[in-house]
């Protein structure tokens, strides 16, 4: 059985996840994968490790899509973290919000990411080409430091 | 009284551990535990004030009083950003 609030070791799938949410007066279903990507601010990333504080992070996820659905007005949403090595191209991350109209569908599973990223206690460690590896902080605060003009679009997390 | 203590990511690489536990005086609190922490592993000291806490799974803060049997986590920041 599908559940709707899951951190897993396994691939993950939207399909059922999609089928999960839907609901015959949800006009809308919106679904965010975050990808493994292969860099990090033009450092080449080899692989990801993600961990997590299983038990607490399943409450905060559950919490957060409670949220999302009184202020944005949505139906059911299902978040799906994966943990364990990640190779580039892999989902980190899938969050399946229904909606009876798009508008509010988009805007829970935007603000659902960002509050993911922000109190998850979810941890990842990027593993560079090159054989170092560092936990990832905040990633405000990592490309200050690094002084590159990063990109802005808000697609292309982890 | 005694308090489970969950270390993570970069935590768990400093003190070497994933968990311990620790007898504390009666009336210990989230900050006061964090200093005794600090202490005994002084390189945790970079993440003050830059963390969340977590009380037998809640979010917690620095004047949560502890009681016998918590499961105290400091969650360092969790990774990514805005963009």
């Amino acid at each position: 059985m599908t559940e709707y609030f899951q951190i897993t070791n396994q691939p993950l799938d939207s399909a059922p996840l999609v089928a999960l949410v839907q609901a015959p007066d949800m006009g809308a279903v919106v679904t965010f994968a975050g990808i493994v990507r292969d860099n990090f601010g033009g450092r080449a990333t080899a692989y990801l490790e993600y961990e997590a504080y299983e038990s607490m992070a399943l409450v905060v996820l559950e919490q957060l899509a409670g949220e999302a659905r009184v202020t944005c007005g949505t139906g059911a949403i299902a978040i799906h973290h994966r943990v364990g090595r990640l190779a580039i191209g892999q989902i980190a991350v899938l969050i399946v919000v229904a909606a009876a109209h798009r508008h509010a569908a988009f805007e829970a599973t935007e603000w659902l990411m960002d509050r993911i990223k922000e109190v998850a206690p979810i941890w990842k460690k990027e593993i560079w080409a090159d054989g170092a590896s560092e936990w990832v902080g905040n990633e405000v605060e990592r490309k200050a430091e690094l002084g590159d003009q990063m990109p802005t679009r808000a697609d292309e997390h982890e | 009284m005694k308090i489970t203590i969950r270390y993570f990511a970069g935590h768990r690489d400093i003190t070497g551990r994933s968990e311990e536990q620790l007898e504390l005086v009666p009336g210990a609190t989230v900050g006061s535990l964090w200093e005794l922490l600090v202490g005994r592993y002084p390189r945790l000291v970079g993440y003050s004030g830059r963390i969340l806490y977590a009380v037998n799974q809640e979010f917690g803060m620095l004047t949560t009083e502890l009681h016998d049997g918590d499961e105290v986590a400091f969650v360092p920041p969790v990774s990514g950003g805005r963009n």
